[in-house]
């Protein structure tokens, strides 16, 4: 488990970016963290590795305090994928790239070699192994990034930002692979400000808004809440937005995902349906 | 007077291949857009939506080399012949991260950037920069760094500086990637203000149709290169439905709900694009 | 030798009146400064030459910065220090170090009261800068302008530099351990990853130059202009009094180190 005590964070510079930050991580866990531009996202992001260090406060990892740990041993219970893959990747091969943190946590070559392969096929890219990563497209590169650091087997996956610029078919994929890591027992935590990838997925959320915690919950309860969801500079999604003007024909207004919502409609239509001969 | 609005971004067959690369990255695309439009340019990944982009302002083929096939003109210009410094009189660029258009030092010196090249005396730029500067409220800013604002008040920056050059079309390349969707509305809506007031033709590229569905009239989708859709936002989501989820398109969920309950019978009509048209629909099916 | 000292040399918006003197005025202080600075080497004149940069540290308003650019500076100041010990007295060392620690001020004030905007447009008007530019590049303000594009784009490289140390340690990479040739080795996946981003950043920016138009057929016309004042005239009259002195000094007395 991941626990944040009572974390609070300020910058060099004087600046304020996280205050009382009350949190755990469990195995299993899918967890959102959402909030506009600037809340502090990347921020906490980066204590659950230890790279950045509380000013006050205190972050366990698997009962180790993050001040006392260095970040390389962090690094293997918990894997931080960066948003943009061109800051990870250097190697000549695909094949390299991935194998580089199971070579720095000093993992024997058939160990090396195994787990490459093995990662490569999971996410769709063994057919790249031997290509550079630099030819690759961006959604390519973007999961070669996540299958470089998911190659080391974190508990923990912390995902920044995964679906800026992807189309809807590559968030589709995203989103079950998640699914898949975190039925195996990884607990994965999504920076996120993609609303209507949140309502389908339904994780648990937790809204940043200047350096705190505003709400958690599930994903159904905290982004169907008009001003919760304002605090945060987002915006509700589709099915909350449609079922706020049809509560007067009573449903429910918590609905975000578009599967729940046709359930509900059908069972409603059907009804009004019966009443017209 | 009302007159018919005219065409301003013709082409026939149009086709380009970078170098160096296996295929064409667009083939054969015929395209008619007519003044004052909104047009909304859609596909899955690599169908070549920024590429068309590029050649609408000439970036293809003067900054990207490659085999160039058939014609395309805008607002008069053929882009084969010009160079991207003269259509970019026409045509404006907004790129999808806002930090890497933006350059000066100050917001002022970055939207005074594009007139200063057009060889037009010192009185022209400032009122130009002063005009651009009001009419996408960013006079506020005028003396902040471009890196101390904030992603919307970025690409508002880059929008300012995109008119005051006084193009006649705006192509926006997914300008709201990097935004959070509070502001990636705002600035949506933004758009189609200036549109509306300026009389420019607008072309977005965009993942997400909810996003812009309230505004594009008219929808363009690509895939593999090729045209595959053009026409009329709702109705081709109404007929063609299955072909954009097919194609991975990133169709709103208020439409895939309808087209769920339309498939079981429960409900009948066009297929509505954004929820205010959503809610009224399923009202009148709940009203029966 | 830490990225802090690259803070020592940005340009941070201010309004003092150091920032608004003309950047041609202050670069004639930078030569006033580096050439008593090359031609002499006497510990009197350095102290000398040190310190009558402070008011115009202070008065810019970037004194505090410049202080930690120093301490930064620290390492490379010893070395030069050690090596100085070697190769003559200890007081020449001594002379020496303090000649790179006024050269180095002297930069670091030019830079960070000096806006790259502005220095593009005083480039823009020296005629030997504009004929090399039509000649190589073709325009005559190219060359002005890659100048100051590349120091605009170091702060945000500053910033991605950092992203990708980040990145990579979070990959296990340790840059502070191991002999110096795994160190060396370490900082591999360290600038390839930057040098990538440095220049895509520069082909993003690039086409949205030409974009907007760059670099025009008729050439630029700047909105702003550079405006000598008459504390310009002032700064560049003394400037030019202490060139002129140092070199009659020098050709005329043998000043030694101490």
């Amino acid at each position: 488990m991941i626990a944040l005590e009572k974390v609070s964070f300020t910058y060099r510079s004087g600046q304020r970016a996280l205050q009382d930050i009350d949190l755990n991580i469990d195995g299993g866990d899918f967890i959102a963290i959402m909030g506009e531009n600037g809340a502090g996202k990347t921020t906490l992001a980066k204590h659950l590795n230890g790279l950045l260090r509380p000013s006050e406060g205190r972050v366990l990892v698997d009962g180790e305090d993050t001040r006392k740990v260095s970040v390389a041993r962090l690094s293997r219970k918990v894997g931080l994928v960066f948003q943009n893959p061109d800051h990870l990747l250097f190697s000549e091969t695909v094949k390299d790239e991935v194998a580089f943190g199971l070579k720095n946590f000093g993992f024997t070559p058939e160990v090396v070699d195994k787990q490459v392969t093995r990662t490569l096929e999971a996410l769709g890219l063994s057919e790249y192994s031997e290509t550079s990563p630099f030819l690759l497209s961006g959604g390519e590169r973007k999961r070669v990034a996540l299958a470089a650091i998911l190659a080391t087997e974190p508990d923990y996956l912390i995902l920044d930002e995964p679906t800026i610029g992807q189309d809807y078919r590559q968030k589709e994929r995203l989103r079950n692979f998640i699914l898949q890591l975190y039925s195996q027992g990884k607990a994965v935590v999504m920076i996120t400000h993609d609303v209507e990838f949140v309502a389908e997925s339904n994780p648990k959320v937790i809204l940043l808004s200047q350096g705190r915690i505003v709400a958690r919950g599930q994903a159904d309860s905290v982004l169907s809440k008009d001003e919760l969801v304002k605090k945060a500079s987002l915006v509700r999604p589709q099915m909350s937005r449609l079922f706020s003007e049809l509560t007067k024909y009573g449903l429910p207004g918590d609905v975000v995902d578009v599967h729940r919502a046709r359930l509900l409609l059908e069972e409603k239509l059907s009804e009004v349906k019966v009443r017209v001969p | 007077m009302a007159h018919a609005p005219r065409e301003i971004i013709v082409a026939n067959s149009l086709g380009f291949q970078y170098v160096g690369a296996k295929k064409a990255a667009i083939l054969g695309i015929d395209l008619s857009i007519k003044e004052n439009e909104f047009i909304l340019l859609t596909g899955p990944s690599g169908c070549g939506k920024t590429s068309l982009c590029r050649c609408l302002n000439g970036l293809i083929p003067n900054f990207y080399q490659g085999e160039w096939t058939g014609e395309l003109h805008v607002d008069g210009l053929s882009v084969t012949t010009q160079l991207t410094s003269e259509l970019s009189r026409k045509v404006g660029y907004v790129f999808q991260n806002p930090e890497n258009q933006l350059f000066a030092l100050t917001v002022e010196k970055d939207i005074a950037f594009g007139p200063e090249n057009l060889g037009l005396t010192r009185e022209e730029i400032r009122q130009r920069v002063d005009e651009a500067m009001s009419v996408t409220g960013t006079l506020p800013l005028k003396d902040l760094a471009p890196y101390e604002l904030s992603g919307g008040q970025q690409q508002r920056v880059a929008l300012a500086g995109v008119l005051a050059m006084k193009p006649s079309v705006i192509v926006l390349d997914e300008p709201t990637s990097f935004l959070d969707p509070r502001t990636a509305e705002d600035v949506m809506r933004a758009v189609d203000d200036l549109r509306k007031e300026l009389g420019l033709t607008i072309v977005v590229v965009e993942h997400r149709l909810d996003l812009v569905a309230r505004y594009a009239e008219r929808i363009i989708v690509m895939d593999e290169g090729k045209i595959v859709a053009d026409g009329n936002l709702e109705e081709t989501l109404d007929e063609k439905f299955d072909l954009l989820e097919g194609l991975g398109v990133g169709v709103p969920r208020v439409s895939l709900l309808w087209t769920m309950l339309r498939g079981d019978g429960l409900v009948s009509g066009k297929v509505p694009t954004h929820v205010e048209s959503a809610a009224s629909s399923l009202g009148r099916m709940m009203n029966h | 030798m830490s990225l802090r000292t690259l803070e020592g040399f940005k340009f941070s918006t201010l309004k003092t009146p150091v920032h608004l003197l003309d950047p041609r005025t202050k670069f004639l202080i930078v030569i006033a400064v580096v050439v008593p600075a090359l031609l002499f080497a006497n510990i009197y004149v350095m102290i000398a030459l040190l310190l009558s940069q402070v008011p115009l540290l202070v008065l810019g308003r970037v004194a505090r910065r410049w202080a930690l650019s120093l301490r930064a500076g620290v390492f490379l100041s010893a070395l030069i220090f050690v090596v100085n010990l070697f190769t003559g007295s200890y007081l020449s060392a001594i002379a020496l170090t303090l000649r790179f620690l006024v050269l180095l001020t002297s930069f670091s004030l030019f830079f960070m009261t000096t806006s790259p905007d502005d220095l593009g447009l005083a480039l823009d008007r020296i005629g030997a800068v504009r004929w090399l530019s039509r000649k190589w590049l073709g325009y005559p303000n190219a060359l002005s302008f890659t100048f100051t594009t590349a120091v605009r784009l170091v702060p945000t490289l500053a910033v991605d530099a950092q992203t990708v140390v980040d990145a990579q340690r979070s990959r296990g990479l340790e840059l502070d351990k191991g002999n110096l040739l795994k160190r060396v080795r370490n900082y591999i996946p360290i600038l390839i990853p930057l040098l990538l981003i440095a220049i895509r950043r520069s082909l993003e920016l690039a086409e949205a130059l030409e974009s907007r138009g760059f670099p025009g057929k008729e050439g630029r016309t700047s909105l702003f202009q550079l405006r000598l004042r008459p504390v310009d005239y002032a700064i560049i009259a003394f400037s030019l009094v202490v060139i002129v002195a140092s070199f009659w000094i020098f050709f005329h007395y043998k000043i030694p180190v101490l």
